[in-house]
């Protein structure tokens, strides 16, 4: 089999490429987005902890 | 003896202990995944012979079969958790329901968007009212109010206890609403309508479509503990554990 | 245990004929409703008779739905509702008596004016009847799904939309299986299987639905 005829999927590339492309779209999503999602969080833990310093220092 | 297993679950679904022992369990299933997908999408596309009524454009199946199979699951993942965080309190369940929102709804989508891809050249229309597809909307719409009620409320506990009462909910309607739908389906239809679950179906098809719904599954462990990290360390942002976690960052 | 369900039953319809007016707003809203499908699709009375069950079974849907927020939502705003959590009696009989005065205030006038729309519609007369049998075993359902969103959504700001969105998909079952009835009765077939359906489903939502909304009563009071 050759790769243009693997390409071609029979007359249904599209379909079949962009179902797959969208596949990878959504797992792509899925990875990318929980790691933003854990920066954000800990970013802000940060700046919450940093806020609480300078409150406790003017405390003092 | 039942207090003590009680103990141990206590122990070992804090959200501290959870965290610590997540960490070695995502590589491994991100590894697993990655395998059998690779594997799964080889014997898919390269091995599978070609479909004799379909052609080529039944390779879709591998994909749109396990992502429609993945909604159903992690609707069921989302209210068995959240059935055992209203009844028993575990924190942990609660976390493991909403971290499974997002993904079942990509999944979801994804079933439905390859669905429509696949009727396209099949039924000469990008979207018709198929059972199947139907039931896969109306699924959709319950992730969505089961995530438009947890961003909702402001408070977390109740977020949870909420949105989860909803998901259970959801998931005693969802036997009825696929049998209505069904039955909706073949009144308007007849079973002219070709469909994706043949009786008969090639060993070297099922093999790709099998390891393909495994992959997914594990695909989703990998991203499930992730997200439930992100929920246990955000939710335990003011405890003494995660404050020393961050710091050591 | 029967006499908290009448005590509550009684002074909830006693509450709701106090200002009429808004008693008759859902009823308004359903006729105005399935006055819009002839002005914007066709007259003519084939047409009516094939889009009138869907049309009229929305429509009833529509109605209940944006009645359903005076469930709970005066009780939970004058702290009525958390008065009603700390009696002795069991909450499912309390939400079991609200939800049948909701039923006796919305649905049942719906059932009763639905001849009149049928007419409007021009089903045919055992069309009508079939219709009138179908509301009748589908509202009470609206009315006790609805009651577990309400209670869900009754201390969120601006919790209308949202209510929509959680309830809707669950109503659907009730919408197919109702507006089939009326639509295979008015070819003149048997639709008993549709009826036993919506008759079976009454009887697990009567079962199943006043516990789910006690529960859900008492994560809001919780908060």
């Amino acid at each position: 089999m050759n790769w243009s005829e693997f390409f071609n999927m029979g007359g249904y590339a599209f379909f079949v490429w962009t179902s797959y492309g969208l596949t990878l779209f959504v797992i792509v999503a899925n990875i990318v987005s929980p790691i933003l999602q854990r920066k954000k969080v800990i970013s802000r833990i940060k700046r919450a902890i940093k806020r609480e310093n300078i409150e406790l220092a003017n405390q003092k | 003896m039942i207090k003590a297993i009680w103990n141990w679950i206590q122990r070992f679904s804090s959200p501290k202990y959870f965290y610590s022992m997540s960490a070695p369990l995502v590589t491994w299933f991100s590894i697993a995944a990655l395998l059998t997908g690779l594997y799964g999408l080889y014997l898919g596309l390269f091995v599978a012979p070609t479909d004799y009524q379909q052609g080529e454009s039944y390779r879709i199946i591998f994909i749109h079969v396990p992502a429609a199979w993945m909604s159903l699951f992690i609707y069921m993942v989302m209210a068995i958790s959240s059935g055992i965080g209203i009844i028993w309190q575990i924190r942990l369940a609660d976390m493991v329901a909403a971290a499974s929102a997002p993904i079942g709804a990509s999944f979801t989508f994804l079933a439905l968007v390859t669905g429509a891809l696949w009727g396209k050249p099949m039924w000469g229309a990008y979207w018709v009212w198929d059972a199947r597809l139907t039931s896969e909307l109306i699924l959709l719409f319950l992730y969505f109010g089961y995530m438009a009620l947890q961003s909702a409320i402001e408070d977390q506990r109740s977020a949870d206890k909420a949105s989860g009462l909803l998901a259970i909910v959801g998931v005693v309607n969802i036997p009825i609403i696929h049998y209505s739908v069904e039955w909706w389906n073949t009144l308007h239809q007849g079973a002219t309508v070709a469909k994706f679950d043949k009786p008969s179906m090639h060993i070297d098809m099922l093999i790709p479509l099998l390891l393909m719904a495994v992959a997914f599954k594990l695909f989703y462990a990998a991203v499930v503990l992730v997200r439930t990290r992100n929920e246990a360390l955000y939710r335990d942002r003011n405890r003494r554990w995660v404050r020393e976690l961050i710091e050591r960052l | 245990m029967l006499k908290a369900y009448y005590h509550l039953l009684l002074r909830d319809l006693r509450l709701a004929l106090r200002n009429r007016h808004e008693l008759a707003n859902p009823l308004i809203f359903f006729v105005l409703v399935v006055t819009l499908f002839p002005l914007a699709v066709t007259p003519t009375p084939d047409a009516l008779r094939a889009m009138a069950p869907g049309v009229i079974w929305v429509s009833a849907l529509l109605a209940v739905l944006l009645s359903l927020d005076r469930l709970f939502k005066q009780d939970y705003d004058d702290g009525s509702l958390d008065q009603l959590m700390l009696s002795p009696n069991p909450l499912m009989i309390l939400v079991l008596a609200k939800v049948s005065a909701h039923w006796l205030l919305t649905g049942l006038p719906l059932v009763i004016i639905a001849p009149l729309l049928g007419l409007f519609m021009s089903l045919p007369t055992e069309a009508v009847s079939v219709l009138i049998y179908s509301l009748l075993l589908g509202t009470p359902v609206l009315s006790l799904v609805g009651a577990i969103g309400v209670s869900l959504t009754v201390a969120v700001n601006r919790g209308g939309v949202l209510l929509s969105l959680i309830i809707l998909p669950l109503y659907i079952p009730i919408l197919i299986f109702g507006a089939n009835a009326v639509d295979v009765a008015s070819d003149g077939l048997p639709v008993t299987g549709q009826l036993l359906f919506l008759g079976a489903v009454l009887a697990l939502a009567l079962s199943l639905a006043p516990l789910a909304t006690s529960v859900a009563l008492r994560i809001t009071a919780a908060r």
